[in-house]
């Protein structure tokens, strides 16, 4: 047991804090009020090595553990939680799959550029009538020749406007339930793919959000991604190491708007002192460092136990789960520690809290991770 | 960084958690029901060495270090708090003992808190009737006369304290906090007035008492360490002390969890089990998130305290989640159990009921507040 990190992680760790206060925080607002995809921010972190933490250097990655991932995507989102979804997305949701699954004639083409940010992947499971209920997938693949054609419309696609690729789930028989759908390589600008207007977001408003149109749209077999009706242990394994990303990046946002809380309260006098030394603000300071501990903790230990190659569902789930209750919770607490100057767009906790919320809902929403934790813990307590 | 167990940690676990579920679990309802000590447990328990773990082997104890005295904690506490309780005030006492008293006194002192010498056990006299958390407003004096020490004062809540081989004091040697000073009193020195047993609403097989000192002569070399360094071995202590309480709140809240997810499997409603029924699945999930949160902060700091780096933050957050997470365990659990939760049929009364205690002993929540609001703000930029 060992509490600490190592050399390489603390490495990263300050590299990433540095960069998240001298580039990002100061123009986080910004990008956040004009909905500008942060593109200048996204280069510096590919040529940091920040877009594909964890696949190994021979396939364009970094080479570093999932923990150095969580720590690096928390300093990140701690700068922006938008630079830090548009990092997740394409380290969790599309590199970690197409590592795992990927043909090795596949590999140079669909993994390499993304894991060294030259390119950006996105995923696309979701649908306007399925979210956590990936079983349900309406979007289909038929197979005509040696050419799969998909239809169909997938929503909530993070990178959708950035996107060179896309990771797309299709069922090949919507009768059959989970087991016929298929993960499939789409690139952008394929015939047959378009685009849905950009989604105007509570929060993380400087990555896109659209929706994917399917419509006759064709692409190669050998774009499969795995066997054919693997879809769904696809998906389930990304999502499993996509909530440690978001654990982590609910983290970046609670950490955010704690120091800021903090700060505030040093300066700001009422009844002749500041207002850190009015207990009811303290106290509030000190349940915010204990709940961003706790989730910190979570947070490493199931980042840890997916290094460790160990079953780490329930982990990440726990993970996930507190580290976006904690935003939420603390980013409410910071704005009351502002009064006033909390609400308005001069101090940056009211982004914080509009931030927050999404952690609470993408990846897996908190009820899904509730009924994840629920069947693990009832098993273990009666074991 | 690592969070997994050693393979000798886990042995531990599984040592402790069998132990606990044949010797300490049977007598846990009886021991509540009629206030009864476990005497009979403390033999056992320093056969397992669970009574010296924070004492070098050199001086009579088991030295197993913090992290698996927390581990093997929870076990005991899952299946009795009451027992818990009594192990941990030992290993308190004994630990500032092995750290702060001379070799002489250590010789003396250390084997019998670390055997359970006649069923008996170690106590720590700190809070007074006026002060608990605020320990240096406390009053009780010890007074230089030739080469002994005269005790004169009251203290208050004193777990163990009617069965304790030891008592360590802490007295007034001078003003404020740098006038404290630590005593090894025996429990049967004369003077030492063992007050009448408190009925608590929990815990009731542990032993609470009020105890008060009249001339209490003790010789100098029953003093621990210096002059003056008392406040210092007391905050040191509860420091390690918070340590245990989050394992003790970790063990019952554990038990409360395990009532609840077998009374949800046994008992049907509309139709089906209770743990069918979502409204229920997602109080377990919070009461399992919880947990794990509690064990990953204990083992934190127990981990930074076996290294001898500061811990006293963290021993704060460990204590005040622990102990707040327990009684959300607890109120969930007995909601899940509906009546039945309310009467003593089920241990989930007896955990409720136990679970209370944890906010406030070892420094209250607030208190925990305090060191940590303090902490934080040190690191603002």
């Amino acid at each position: 047991m060992d509490f600490t990190l190592n050399e390489e992680q603390q490495m990263f760790k300050d590299t990433c804090a540095s960069l998240a206060d001298d580039m990002l925080a100061p123009k986080a607002g910004e990008w956040d009020q004009g909905h500008i995809y942060p593109t200048d921010a996204i280069a510096t972190m590919a040529e940091m090595g920040l877009m594909g933490v964890a696949i190994p250097d021979s396939e364009g990655g970094t080479g570093a553990d999932n923990l150095t991932y969580a720590i690096t995507m928390e300093e990140i989102s701690r700068g922006c939680a938008s630079c830090g979804v548009i990092m997740s997305v394409n380290n969790s949701l599309y590199c970690d799959p197409v590592h795992r699954f990927a043909r090795p004639e596949q590999r140079a083409e669909w993994l390499a550029p993304y894991a060294s940010g030259e390119k950006l992947g996105a995923f696309a499971l979701t649908e306007p009538g399925n979210g956590s209920d990936a079983a349900a997938m309406r979007t289909t693949a038929e197979l005509e020749g040696d050419e799969y054609v998909l239809n169909g419309t997938k929503a909530w696609i993070t990178n959708a406007y950035e996107a060179d690729a896309f990771i797309v789930f299709a069922t090949t028989d919507r009768s059959a339930g989970h087991r016929a759908v298929s993960a499939f390589l789409v690139a952008t600008g394929t015939p047959g793919l378009s685009l849905g207007k950009k989604e105007d977001k509570l929060g993380i408003r400087a990555s896109s959000t659209a929706q994917l149109f399917f419509e006759n749209c064709r692409i190669p077999a050998a774009n499969l991604l795995g066997e054919i009706g693997e879809g769904f242990k696809v998906a389930m394994g990304t999502l499993d190491g996509g909530r440690i990303g978001i654990a982590a990046q609910a983290l970046g946002i609670a950490e955010a708007a704690f120091r800021a809380a903090r700060d505030y309260s040093l300066e700001r006098k009422t009844f002749g002192k500041p207002i850190a030394e009015h207990q009811a603000i303290a106290f509030k300071l000190a349940d915010m460092a204990t709940r961003i501990e706790v989730a910190r903790l979570l947070t490493h230990q199931a980042a840890q136990l997916k290094d460790a190659k160990a079953d780490y569902g329930k982990a990440s789930a726990m993970a996930k789960l507190a580290a976006a209750e904690t935003a939420m919770w603390v980013t409410t607490q910071a704005i009351q520690v502002f009064g006033g100057n909390g609400y308005v767009t001069e101090y940056p906790v009211e982004r914080h809290f509009r931030d927050a919320k999404i952690t609470e809902i993408y990846e897996g929403t908190s009820e899904v991770q509730r009924i994840v934790i629920a069947r693990a813990v009832l098993e273990e307590a009666l074991r | 960084m690592n969070f997994e167990l050693s393979d000798e940690q886990q042995m531990l676990v599984d040592m402790a958690r069998q132990f606990a579920a044949q010797t300490v679990a049977p007598g846990a309802e009886h021991r509540d029901q009629t206030s009864s000590f476990p005497s009979d447990l403390i033999g056992p328990l320093a056969e397992q060495g669970f009574l010296g773990m924070l004492v070098p082997e050199s001086d009579g104890g088991s030295e197993m270090g913090y992290v698996n005295y927390a581990l093997a904690l929870a076990e005991i506490a899952q299946a009795c708090a009451s027992t818990a309780v009594t192990m941990a005030v030992n290993n308190l006492t004994a630990s500032a003992i092995a750290t702060y008293a001379s070799q002489e006194l250590r010789a003396e002192v250390l084997p019998s808190l670390c055997d359970g010498r006649d069923g008996k056990v170690g106590a720590f006299a700190l809070s007074e009737p006026h002060c608990g958390s605020d320990a240096a407003a406390l009053k009780t004096r010890a007074d230089r006369d030739g080469e002994d020490y005269i005790l004169n004062g009251s203290k208050q809540w004193i777990t163990n304290g009617a069965f304790a081989s030891w008592v360590l004091v802490m007295a007034r040697t001078g003003e404020g906090s740098r006038g404290i000073s630590a005593f090894a009193v025996p429990g049967d020195a004369p003077g030492l007035i063992i007050g009448p047993e408190e009925k608590k609403m929990g815990l009731k097989g542990s032993n609470t008492v009020p105890l008060t000192l009249e001339n209490v002569r003790v010789p100098a070399r029953y003093r621990v360490g210096d002059e003056g360094i008392g406040f210092q071995i007391a905050m040191n202590a509860l420091d390690g002390g918070r340590i245990g309480i989050g394992s003790q709140a970790l063990g019952i809240g554990r038990a409360a969890l395990r009532e609840a997810a077998r009374y949800m499997e046994e008992r049907k409603a509309f139709g089906k089990p209770l743990n069918r029924h979502q409204a229920l699945q997602f109080m377990v999930a919070d009461i399992g998130t919880d947990l794990e949160a509690t064990r990953l902060l204990m083992l934190k700091a127990a981990s930074l305290r076996d290294q001898g780096k500061p811990m006293t933050q963290e021993a704060s957050m460990c204590k005040v989640y622990a102990s707040e997470a327990c009684c959300r365990a607890v109120d969930s659990a007995l909601q899940i159990h509906g009546g039945y939760g309310y009467v003593q049929d089920y241990a989930i009364e007896r955990l409720y009921r136990d679970a209370r205690v944890t906010r406030i002993y070892e420094g209250t929540s607030e208190i925990q507040r305090v060191v940590i609001s303090r902490n934080v703000l040190k690191g603002a930029s």
